[in-house]
């Protein structure tokens, strides 16, 4: 969609010289990745959001690239990337919409990620390579109707029968879900109070007594698939037990690195706004100057570039201790927290100071403020993740 | 078959250039630099015929200073099988680069020797048809569309409103207008593996040559446009405008 305003190559935003803190490689990746979203992702997006439709047909060139699982190991058909090229990808892609960065967590992060952590060397030779060639596209069922932020709660069952298992529940807000051919389950295999027998299951969405329902009426992440799950008497296998996991600390393990990535997704939203509003308020004049020659706008603009800074140094560095294996739980759930709420501020101001251009799908920023509602409320919504650091602050849990 | 394809580092056209304090040459601070656009369509010309062919080498060259490496690494990332990077700070001389590259190149044996038509940074056209005269091969310039076969080649240039199409055999330069293939970028998978890949370094020293750049301007700012109106009732201020103002009617 052409706005006039809004050139065909995204520069990116860096006014600390962050790139200098970048290896070569991870600069070229970040390119790359830039230059796809660009030229494939930009010319569709505005139009699938109107439309409440995942632009599918990017999936084969998303696959080709190796965004899919990137920062999981060659040997399983992945490629194998640092984790801040990693977090670079899921930036660029948010900077395109957090619909497309979705499905690229979902696919690697709580697809790919728990087979990979929690799989038999058989599943992981089964599903890693053709998750990540897009040819099996996956969703992850953690979330029921009535446990969102509790999910230790969960009353999907798994009962062990003479040959494998059944599994029976609902599970809610399931990104990819409709269109997804696999799914990672999580299932009690215990009592429902018994939230150390929860347990990871692959399900073919094909098996009998599957049903995905797409979740309609969304007013935010309209590209991305969210769907509801039935199990009723889904028959598996035994081997479709992820064998090594065991209790709500495999799927948050997950979240874990769904949420990394998140942190600099946030990141890539704040950056477009800030772009496009910075652009805008150059162009627009009204009272005979620019917008942007006005203090209250050169205010809105001071903040977010301020804003986008810190995120990315916050991001930075967690993608450093990340890579040397210090990084924990809660410095991720600081980094999801304070950049997803940021990149919130950030788009709405934009929309602002865009003023009635400001609402128009031509334009970014409110495809984003819209969409920074939703992973503002997923993986862990921001009270949560306060009450997280809360609880590593003070030694009491508030939830 | 083997393959040479030239590369020149520039400035990214998208970057906002200032005239460095000598006013003859760019301020290269936070200037972001990357392949010649025109050198990506050689480079992908390159890697699709080695693939067509299922044999042969693909071989990256750069004259220029060593941050030209992380530039030829973008080749090595689509899939140029390895890099020689002559190291020289460059000349505003075209045919001092041309015999650098000639001496290199010359010794390679190569079927097919691709260029970008001209190199965005000084738009001079020169280098590529001055390499094929240095090594006395035919030369078709500014190529839109290319086929090989066996050995005959057959290329499209797009000249003042037609196309004429010209043939000759390999050995042969080439040198990419747009419109020839549509470069690739390369896959992530790719980037890491071009750290592996052999990038030689070899100095050498230009002459002195025979042209010297006196200044560097930039263009003289673009006026904001004016709105004289809307609809039917606007087009006499316009004509008015267009006639006495512009003088382009
Ligand atoms: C677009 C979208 C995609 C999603 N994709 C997936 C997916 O792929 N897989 C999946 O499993 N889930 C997915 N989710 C679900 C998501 O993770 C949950 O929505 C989230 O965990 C919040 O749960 P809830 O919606 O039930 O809210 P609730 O838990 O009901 O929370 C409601 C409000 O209460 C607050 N709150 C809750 N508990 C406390 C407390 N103890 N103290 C203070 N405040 C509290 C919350 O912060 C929130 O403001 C998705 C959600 C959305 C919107």
């Amino acid at each position: 969609m052409g706005s006039g305003s809004v050139p065909s190559r995204f520069a990116g935003v860096d006014f600390y010289q962050i790139d200098s803190l970048l290896t070569e490689e991870e600069r070229a990746i970040r390119d790359t990745v830039r230059s796809w979203v660009d030229d494939n992702l930009m010319p569709v997006i505005g139009q699938c959001y109107v439309e409440g439709r995942f632009p599918k047909q990017l999936i084969p060139g998303l696959a080709e690239l190796g965004v899919l699982g990137a920062n999981l190991p060659e040997e399983y058909g992945c490629a194998g990337l640092g984790n801040v090229a990693y977090g670079l990808i899921m930036q660029e892609l948010e900077r395109g919409d957090s619909g497309i960065r979705s499905f690229a967590s979902v696919q690697g992060a709580l697809v790919m990620y728990p087979i990979y952590a929690f799989g038999s060397e058989e599943q992981k030779k089964k599903w890693l390579p053709r998750l990540a060639r897009g040819e099996d596209i996956g969703c992850f069922g953690l979330t029921e109707p009535d446990f969102g932020s509790n999910p230790s709660g969960m009353i999907t069952t798994a009962r062990e029968t003479g040959d494998g298992w059944v599994l029976n529940g609902t599970k809610m807000w399931i990104t990819n879900g409709s269109q997804a051919t696999m799914a990672v389950v999580w299932a009690k295999t215990g009592d429902v109070n018994d939230a150390k027998s929860i347990r990871g299951f692959v399900v073919p969405t094909d098996a009998k007594g599957f049903t995905g329902k797409d979740q309609k009426g969304k007013l935010s992440l309209r590209a991305s698939d969210t769907a509801e799950l039935h199990l009723e008497d889904v028959h598996l296998p035994k081997d479709a037990i992820l064998p090594k996991s065991g209790g709500i600390k495999s799927p948050l393990s997950c979240l874990t690195q769904a949420r990394y990535g998140i942190s600099w997704g946030a990141i890539g939203a704040a950056m477009a706004c800030y772009d496009e509003a910075a652009r805008y308020s150059k162009n627009r004049v009204m009272f005979g100057k620019p917008i942007g020659g006005t203090q209250i706008q050169q205010v809105r603009l001071a903040d977010m570039l301020t804003e986008i800074t810190k995120a990315q140094l916050l991001s930075l560095q967690l993608g450093r201790m990340k890579e040397a294996g210090t990084m924990t739980p809660q410095q991720v759930s600081m980094a999801k927290r304070n950049n997803v709420n940021m990149a919130c501020e950030c788009a709405r101001e934009a929309r602002r100071l865009l003023g009635a251009n400001g609402i128009l799908a031509e334009y970014h920023s409110m495809r984003h403020m819209a969409n920074l509602e939703s992973v503002y409320t997923y993986e862990g919504t921001h009270d949560m993740h306060s009450l997280i650091l809360g609880q590593e602050i003070t030694g009491l849990a508030a939830y | 078959m083997k393959i040479a394809v030239c590369l020149k580092r520039v400035p990214d056209t998208t970057t906002k250039i200032v005239v460095a304090g000598d006013g003859k040459s760019i301020d290269e601070t936070g200037v972001k630099f990357v392949p010649n656009p025109y050198d990506e369509y050689a480079i992908e010309a390159a890697i699709a015929f080695k693939e067509k062919a299922g044999a042969g080498e693909t071989v990256v060259y750069s004259l220029g200073a060593d941050v030209a490496q992380e530039t030829m690494r973008t080749a090595l990332a689509m899939g140029i099988d390895r890099g020689v990077l002559l190291q020289s700070p460059g000349s505003p001389d075209g045919f001092e680069v041309a015999k650098a590259l000639a001496t290199e190149i010359g010794t390679g044996g190569f079927d097919l020797v691709l260029f970008g038509k001209m190199a965005v940074d000084d738009y001079n056209h020169q280098v590529g048809i001055m390499v094929a005269e240095l090594l006395e091969l035919p030369c078709i310039s500014a190529v839109s569309a290319l086929t090989i076969d066996g050995s005959a080649v057959t290329a499209e240039r797009e000249v003042e409103g037609g196309v004429e199409v010209v043939t000759c055999q390999l050995p042969v330069v080439i040198t990419a207008d747009k419109g020839i293939n549509t470069p690739r970028l390369p896959s992530l998978k790719g980037i890491m593996a071009a750290k592996k890949k052999p990038l030689e370094l070899k100095p050498v020293t230009l002459g002195p040559g025979g042209v010297t750049v006196t200044a560097l301007a930039l263009p003289p700012e673009r006026q904001a446009g004016k709105i004289v109106g809307e609809g039917p009732d606007a087009v006499p201020a316009l004509v008015q405008l267009l006639r006495n103002e512009a003088k382009v009617i």
